[in-house]
């Protein structure tokens, strides 16, 4: 297992994500599409951290203050997308009692 | 021997006047203001003074005085200058239009009297000399130019002087488009002229300066159909200030202003300009013999046609504005024929006597309360005598009758017509002697059903006026009669004595005929036609014999010719129907229906079709535009990503 095989299942994981956001229809998918590319910035990121960040010295020693950083982000981005979640179930509810629907399709109030 | 400036003057003194009286006197010192009247005949008399001195110089000169002319304006190579030409003509002019004009003003005080826009007349007065003197003084076409239309704008100021009368407001427009109209063909003729102004210049010689078009021709500068294309334009502008057919619509209608202005502008001196435009230019005018056929055509139809409509007219100033064109005709005819000093001997003494005339009908209007209207009239001459005496000499001069003003020049003119032995001319002077026998017709006509017989009431009969306070008949003031006295005794002399038959004293045979031709002598002065001269004064006294035989005798047979019930009565009572022909035909028919609806219909389609097809493409354009805006995040989203990629994409290959 090297930095390789994690980074192929992020970008396969991010990719799936996006393809998600931009083709589902129903809200809730892609609401769960958004965390899935969230997880896979994440998976990325404790990769890098793990088998990039001790080694990006010139003489082989480990820096103490950044080993963490990739798994300190993670953790980051999770805190960010539970508050963002929140937000978005918030538009979720706000959108059902206006269309009386989850598909996005239905808030189309920005067209010209 | 005139100089420069003192010339100058004469045109400065009544353009002073109007400034003063326009800018000071007519605002600050009051609209009724007595000051206005004096200050307009002070500058008039100082103009007289120095015309005279003009006239002085030119005859001890010997020949036209030549001043330098300055440079005004210049366009690419060509100079446009102004300055004096100072000739016989000239000084004629110079003279006729500063002592009728003088005369008239002194009228004009008594007669406009109790008008509220006293000032304004002066004003507009003053103006009108101003760019008359202007006109005769100019040595350039486009200074020419200039003081001809200035002279049709004050006319319109004039015509229209009443403007709050709705008849004087249309006649004014009338008068100012109609002569436009031809004034569009003099423009043309200085725009061709300017066409050919290489020729000119290579030449040494200047396109706009007088002198050096008249020469051209002879010096070969400019071939005969080009010199003849340019007066075919001149000609249009000299028939539409002159009123000839097909023009003179405007000239009756023109008598809706103040009659001071008919006897000065509508009958002595403006339209006096287009004989004077033909005259100035005559040697142009002689290179082609085909613009001298239609000059002489066209004042001879238009002698007769107005001396025709002149016999049924029942408004005494009508009759005298369609003699007037009828004597407009007959000078143009004279230029026709080549007689190019007996038109302006005739253009001199008809500014007298029938400056005469005009001011003997606005005395007798004066007197009957303002009505121009002859039927309404009659039985004036044991009240009025000094003004009967007036309208005598005017109508024995304006009919020919020796030994008046009037008799020797139209006898010059006949003369003139029936010794020039063209086609053309052959038939003019057939037509001028039909027209001197109608012009005696209609002239004594007015003068009977005016002053004989009994009176029939003034403007307290004419249902037209609206008379405030009763009007007795009565002799007018002095200052009205005192100018008839004058214009009366200069009609009397001027005739024999300007242009006498033998030496008089120290005046030489033909002196006027001779003067004229100051700076180029090119027409022969006929001899004195003693049989000539006795058959148009028979055919004139006939005229006056018929006239009196209808209108004041009572012989069944003639009394009935008044009868007003025939076709020809009718056809001539409505001017021919021109004015119909105009209005219906042309302006509704043709300019209205055809030629505005067409380019109505251009305006519409073709250049309003460009705006909205521009307007459209730019709606539809954005409307293309705006299809991409769906409103779907997720399309939004879709198109950002693949741009990112993209530039992501061209980062890695450029790199």
């Amino acid at each position: 297992m090297g930095l390789q095989q994690f980074l192929i299942i992020g970008a396969i994981l991010f990719f799936i994500g996006l393809f998600g956001a931009f083709t589902k229809r129903n809200t809730i998918v892609v609401l769960m599409c958004i965390e899935l590319m969230f997880n896979a910035v994440n998976l990325t990121a404790v990769a890098m951290s793990r088998y990039v960040v001790p080694y990006n010295n010139n003489h082989g020693v480990l820096i103490p203050e950044t080993i963490l950083t990739g798994h300190i982000f993670s953790i980051f981005i999770i805190t960010i997308a539970a508050a963002e979640i929140a937000i978005g179930l918030a538009i979720v509810i706000a959108l059902v009692r206006n269309y009386k629907s989850v598909f996005i399709s239905d808030a189309k109030e920005l067209k010209h | 021997m005139i100089n420069e400036l003192a010339t100058w003057f004469i045109f400065f003194c009544p353009l002073l006047a109007f400034i003063i009286i326009g800018m000071v006197v007519w605002p600050f010192v009051g609209k009724k203001s007595k000051v206005s009247g004096y200050l307009t005949i002070a500058a008039l008399l100082s103009s007289t003074i120095l015309s005279f001195w003009a006239l002085g110089s030119v005859i001890q000169n010997g020949h036209a005085l030549e001043f330098e002319s300055h440079n005004w304006l210049k366009i690419q190579n060509v100079d446009i200058n102004f300055g004096i030409m100072l000739d016989g003509l000239t000084t004629i002019m110079l003279v006729v239009v500063n002592s009728v004009s003088l005369l008239v003003q002194i009228y004009s005080t008594g007669y406009m009297k109790h008008d509220g826009g006293y000032s304004r007349y002066f004003t507009y007065m003053s103006l009108f000399t101003a760019s008359m003197i202007g006109l005769v003084l100019a040595s350039n076409l486009i200074q020419m130019f200039v003081f001809w239309e200035l002279v049709g704008a004050s006319s319109y100021l004039l015509i229209g002087f009443w403007f709050n009368k709705p008849a004087a407001a249309a006649a004014a427009k009338k008068a100012f488009l109609v002569t436009r109209l031809g004034d569009f063909g003099f423009l043309l003729a200085i725009l061709y002229l300017f066409f050919n102004s290489e020729a000119f210049i290579s030449n040494g010689l200047n396109p706009f300066e007088v002198i050096d078009v008249n020469n051209a021709v002879a010096l070969g500068v400019i071939s005969s159909s080009v010199a003849g294309w340019v007066a075919i334009g001149m000609f249009a502008g000299a028939m539409g200030k002159s009123a000839q057919v097909p023009f003179h619509t405007w000239l009756p209608d023109a008598m809706e202003g103040p009659t001071p202005v008919s006897a000065l502008i509508h009958a002595a001196t403006m339209v006096a300009a287009g004989i004077f435009l033909v005259a100035r230019f005559f040697p142009l005018f002689e290179a082609s013999k085909e613009v001298m056929m239609v000059v002489a055509l066209v004042g001879g139809v238009t002698a007769i046609f107005a001396a025709s409509i002149g016999l049924v007219q029942n408004d005494i100033k009508r009759v005298l504005a369609y003699s007037t064109i009828s004597q407009l005709g007959f000078m143009m005819l004279a230029l026709g024929v080549g007689a190019y000093s007996a038109a302006i001997f005739h253009l001199f003494t008809h500014a007298f006597f029938k400056a005469l005339l005009f001011l003997t009908a606005g005395s007798v209007s004066h007197s009957v309360g303002g009505t121009f209207d002859m039927r309404y009239m009659g039985g004036l001459r044991r009240l009025m005598p000094w003004t009967y005496g007036a309208v005598m000499v005017g109508g024995l001069s304006l009919s020919g009758i020796f030994p008046m003003a009037g008799f020797w020049s139209k006898d010059e003119i006949l003369n003139h017509a029936w010794h020039s032995s063209t086609v053309v001319s052959d038939v003019v002077f057939w037509l001028a002697l039909a027209a001197a026998f109608m012009t005696a017709f209609y002239m004594f006509r007015a003068v009977f059903m005016t002053f004989e017989g009994s009176y029939k009431g003034g403007a307290k009969s004419d249902p037209d006026i609206e008379i405030s306070v009763e009007v007795t008949p009565h002799e007018s003031p002095k200052t009205m009669v005192i100018p008839l006295i004058i214009l009366s005794i200069a009609t009397l002399l001027v005739g024999w004595l300007v242009n006498p038959l033998t030496n008089i004293g120290s005046i030489p045979m033909h002196w006027f005929s001779e003067f004229v031709h100051v700076g180029d002598g090119h027409e022969k002065v006929l001899a004195f036609n003693k049989m000539l001269a006795a058959i148009s004064s028979l055919i004139a006294l006939l005229g006056i014999l018929l006239a009196y035989l209808i209108y004041v005798s009572n012989f069944g047979i003639f009394k009935s010719l008044q009868k007003t019930t025939s076709g020809v009565y009718k056809l001539l009572m409505s001017k021919y129907y021109f004015d119909e022909l105009y209005e219906d035909v042309i302006v509704k028919q043709i300019f209205y229906s055809k030629l505005a609806a067409g380019l109505d219909l251009l305006d519409k389609s073709f250049i309003d079709g460009i705006v909205r097809t521009i307007d459209r493409s730019g709606r539809n354009i954005g409307r293309l535009i705006a299809q991409l805006q769906t409103g779907q995040l997720q399309g939004y989203g879709v198109v950002t990503s693949f741009g990112v990629l993209l530039m992501f994409g061209i980062y890695l290959i450029f790199r």
